[in-house]
């Protein structure tokens, strides 16, 4: 499959990949690489001179934190093959860190990020070194808990954190300046995004990215080739956390305000829905999914009552018919019909 | 002292039953197909509110409680032809796509429910009743002696239908090895529905029983599936000893911990609790310490 194999090379499940043996399919490789990201760059450069307003500035913000968030979390699910029904906890806990750091002790908002995320990572390392070495759904109840403990915890500290109504957040001052305005931002988090992407494309590729690949086919055979399967997830599990709790500060700081349904695990599955409605092991696919399930709501209030219904009715039918996901039935479709 | 000691152990027997009806469905479903059922809990609202509706429209009490069961179980039926099957007819929904099916099962069911009854809390009308009766010093709702009494018949009924009867059997031996069980002649897909529909009664079961204390709206489900998750993983996935315990034990802690500790973070001692088991006592407290074959 000479034509497709370029196409379907980014998204194709890790059972499925060829290794890039010989040197022309490493530049084939880094062709599809580059030119993803270049694509990518292009999109958000001039999706703005698409808007016509600032709402959609505000909802392609919403979008792209959405996608970094999914992105890291795409790391851990699709490549590592590990659930987590917690990541809202870490996403509110690096916006509620950096926002009381900043509003009740005065910390200037660009240290008070980077500390509130050091040490959700620092958090993320405790809970998942005793349970990634657990097999099955032990993650998905451990960090499932986690969420639901730091969404209690945010709503009953009202001393802290505001209570259920929630937090003003002082606004993020660089260089003397306030950060303000839906384009700056944009800018901010398009960048964020871009970046995010860059990262995680080159750790797919890199030996810790074959590493997840091998342990999620087999952990048995990764373990007896010397891959210590723990210790790879674990570092996956916390940069997923650092990149959800980063996507957090940057929320907290645009919005001005944040609740504790941020941390609800309401909004954990959501960012799961959304990458694996996109494409698990699909780095496109998470982008994918958190755009369009970050529109969808948008059209479907139009149906009021219905649309609890009509959300789970799509999430249904899309996942029994592109188990895999959408980015990558698509994208083998593609092949197929190009063979 | 001792006296509230027994008001909370009462308290708690009774949360935990619900909990142990919940966990029973958890673990009925993980055995049949490997995947988490996150629409277990809104089978609970099912059962609830059905059974409102079913006593609003003048239905004997008796009749309205196992019609509502029944529905649950028929809704428990359709979920696993309509949005199990087809997935796992393809042969390639892994375990975490088939959670995400759930969940959109879940969100539909709740939405149905908004739609069809309201946004209200209900109440069903206690089974015989609301003098309370004073046990061990402890007062005590009749209607908990019905959650405790319906959820210790349910246990036991379940008990001889997994090692009594033949189709128990079946279950189990699918649960065991699915492939194994099909060579030997056993519907396997027949298996799964049953046991959605087993799970889906359970829970509805549960639902029904405490509908008249803790009261019923569409979005009961939430937390009660949760905690239901939370107790079948303190006992251990998969093991029906192990959703009694962890069902009765988190209901009783969690009563104690708002009782004595704090009101407030009622709903987190909970997953506190199995933070720190799976922590120190992975595979849950009566879970099989089983070597994997490779």
């Amino acid at each position: 499959m000479p034509a497709a194999a370029n196409v379907s090379e980014r998204a194709s499940p890790p059972s499925a990949r060829s290794a890039p043996a010989s040197s022309g399919w490493g530049r084939r490789l880094a062709t599809a690489r580059t030119g993803g990201l270049g694509a990518l760059a292009l999109v958000l450069v001039a999706l703005p001179l698409a808007f016509p307003n600032n709402y959609f500035f505000e909802v392609a913000i919403l979008v792209a934190l959405n996608a970094i968030v999914c992105v890291g979390l795409n790391l851990l699910i699709g490549y590592a093959g590990q659930i987590s029904l917690g990541h809202a906890g870490f996403y509110a806990l690096g916006a509620y860190g950096s926002a009381i750091l900043a509003a009740r002790w005065g910390w200037p908002v660009w240290t008070s990020g980077p500390v509130a995320v050091a040490a959700v990572g620092v958090l993320a390392w405790l809970v998942g070194r005793p349970t990634l070495r657990l097999k099955g759904h032990y993650l998905a109840m451990a960090t499932l808990g986690l969420g639901v403990i730091v969404s209690i915890v945010l709503s009953n500290e009202d001393r802290l954190t505001g209570g259920p109504d929630g937090m003003a957040v002082p606004p993020l001052v660089l260089f003397g300046r306030v950060v303000q305005g839906e384009p700056l931002w944009y800018t901010i988090v398009g960048l964020g995004l871009w970046l995010t992407v860059w990262f995680a494309l080159n750790l797919i590729d890199s030996p810790i990215g074959r590493a997840l690949r091998a342990l999620h086919g087999s952990e048995v055979a990764a373990e007896t080739v010397g891959i210590d399967s723990a210790k790879w997830k674990l570092r996956v599990f916390v940069q997923s956390a650092l990149i959800a709790a980063t996507a957090g500060a940057l929320t907290a700081h645009y919005a001005g305000f944040i609740t504790p349904a941020k941390a609800s695990f309401l909004h954990s599955v959501e960012l799961v829905i959304m990458v694996v409605f996109g494409g698990m092991a699909s780095i496109w696919g998470a982008v994918v999914g958190a755009a369009v399930l970050t529109l969808l709501p948008q059209f479907l209030t139009v149906l009021k009552d219905y649309e609890m219904m009509a959300f789970g009715a799509v999430l249904i039918v899309t996942m029994v018919f592109f188990p895999r996901g959408i980015v990558p039935t698509l994208q083998r479709l593609l092949a197929r019909s190009r063979r | 002292m001792g006296d509230q000691w027994m008001q909370f152990v009462a308290a708690g027997l009774t949360s935990g039953a619900i909990y142990t009806l919940v966990a029973l469905g958890f673990s009925i479903v993980h055995n049949a197909s490997h995947a988490i059922n996150f629409a277990q809990g809104e089978f609970v609202m099912i059962g609830g509110m059905a059974a409102v509706s079913l006593v609003a429209a003048g239905l004997p009490l008796a009749a309205a409680v196992l019609l509502a069961v029944a529905v649950a179980a028929v809704v428990g039926l359709i979920v696993e032809k309509v949005a199990i099957e087809p997935a796992q007819k393809t042969g390639r929904a892994d375990v975490v796509t088939l959670i995400i099916i759930t969940i959109g099962v879940a969100l539909f069911l709740r939405g149905l429910a908004q739609v069809l009854w309201d946004k209200r809390v209900h109440v069903l009308p206690a089974f015989s009743g609301a003098d309370p009766i004073a046990v061990f010093g402890a007062t005590v709702m009749p209607q908990s002696l019905w959650v405790l009494g319906g959820t210790a018949l349910a246990v036991v009924a379940l008990g001889w239908f997994f090692s009594r009867t033949l189709y128990g059997k079946a279950m189990r031996a699918t649960a065991f090895n699915p492939l194994a069980a099909k060579l030997m002649g056993i519907d396997t897909r027949g298996v799964m529905r049953v046991s959605f529909a087993l799970a889906a009664a359970l829970g509805a079961l549960g639902g029904v029983l405490t509908a008249p204390i803790t009261f019923t709206s569409y979005d009961v489900g939430v937390m009660l599936g949760l905690k239901g998750f939370a107790a079948a993983m303190l006992g251990g996935l998969g093991s029906f000893g192990g959703a009694v315990a962890g069902g009765l034990m988190l209901g009783l802690l969690e009563s104690l911990g708002a009782g004595f500790v704090s009101s407030a973070y009622k709903d987190a001692i909970a997953f506190v609790v199995i933070l720190g088991v799976l922590f120190f006592m992975p595979g849950g407290l009566v879970g099989a310490r089983r070597s994997e074959r490779v």
